[in-house]
């Protein structure tokens, strides 16, 4: 019962908070400062996505071969490697890090 | 601009699902580890797979089985998930525009939103359409999927984390970040951002870093 009722409660509020801005903001488009506001979200969520994947624990830092991974794939996209082939070389320089 | 024009400017969904092949591996290995978690936090098949269709936020599931698991109470599940998902309230206003028709539609449509969806759709400056729909319904399937066979078949392949899916993913984030930090006004916010994210780690609960390094973006209201 308890478990059926984090399923119900957590589905509901998250359909709510993806469906927020598609449902009240409509086609609409914004303007002006709320724009602004709106066009920094991609790289400030992107960069805080990748310091929580690469250094996030539960409830500490850690610094563990993730980010030896994550520093090769930074050199990868320097050198113009596609997407995939940069996270096929974070995968394996982790992983190889890991074994070590 | 007419709805007719917009369609002919969106690519097909083919072509969005394709977008989001790469990155398949990913959501279907963790889905499995998702399903796996559920079980032995006492929830049951059906209780997993509906679990992944309803919600479809890897993390939130994930935080919500762990701490059942752990003998935490309705209201701290409940909480620690919607913190983690709280995040999708903002990134749904930046997309809101590639979703169509009524009310209920867009809302349904919505739901398709998930990190990787919104960040491969945003590449280029402006939301597609088609690459959020076609990765997003590829990811929700994937996902069912290996929730689906992580409570039913059991443990036999690890976790993602043992083939560094974790790495993975964040060089996948770095790669759709770099575009984006074009301009002193976006370095500045996702420099703030990350530095919001790495001092709140260590002390709040998980998923509040996320949503606290959105204030980031405030700087916006500055020209």
């Amino acid at each position: 019962m308890k478990i059926w009722l984090v399923v119900a409660l957590v589905g509901v509020a998250t359909v709510c908070l993806k469906g927020a801005g598609p449902v009240l903001l409509g086609s609409r488009r914004l303007e002006g400062a709320t724009s602004r506001v709106v066009d920094l979200l991609a790289p400030v969520m992107l960069v805080a996505l990748v310091v929580t994947q690469t250094v996030g624990g539960d409830r500490v830092l850690v610094f563990d071969a993730r980010v030896g991974g994550v520093a090769a794939a930074a050199v990868a996209l320097r050198l113009r490697a596609p997407l995939v082939v940069a996270m096929a070389v974070a995968a394996a320089v982790t992983v190889t890090l890991r074994h070590l | 601009m007419s709805a007719e024009a917009n369609r002919a400017r969106d690519g097909s969904l083919r072509d969005g699902i394709k977008a989001g092949l790469p990155i398949a591996l990913g959501p279907l290995l963790f889905g499995i580890s998702f399903g796996l978690l559920a079980k032995t936090a006492g929830m049951g098949s059906a209780a997993s797979i509906v679990f992944s269709a309803t919600t479809f936020a890897g993390s939130a599931q994930f935080a919500a089985v762990s701490v059942l698991g752990a003998g935490g109470s309705v209201v701290a599940a409940v909480l620690a998930a919607v913190f983690l998902n709280a995040r999708y309230a903002p990134m749904s206003f930046a997309a809101a525009g590639v979703f169509r028709g009524p009310w209920w539609r867009r809302l349904l449509e919505a739901q398709l939103l998930v990190d990787e969806s919104w960040a491969l759709a945003g590449r280029g400056g402006r939301f597609r359409r088609e690459v959020l729909i076609g990765v997003g319904l590829l990811l929700y399937v994937l996902w069912i999927l290996g929730a689906a066979i992580g409570t039913l078949v059991g443990n036999r392949l690890g976790k993602p984390n043992d083939y560094g899916l974790d790495a993975a993913f964040a060089a996948l984030f770095l790669g759709l970040a770099a575009p984006t930090l074009r301009g002193r006004q976006a370095r500045v916010a996702a420099a703030f951002g990350g530095l919001i994210v790495l001092v709140l780690l260590p002390v709040a609960p998980a998923g509040v870093p996320l949503v606290a390094a959105s204030a980031a973006c405030l700087l916006g209201l500055r020209r």
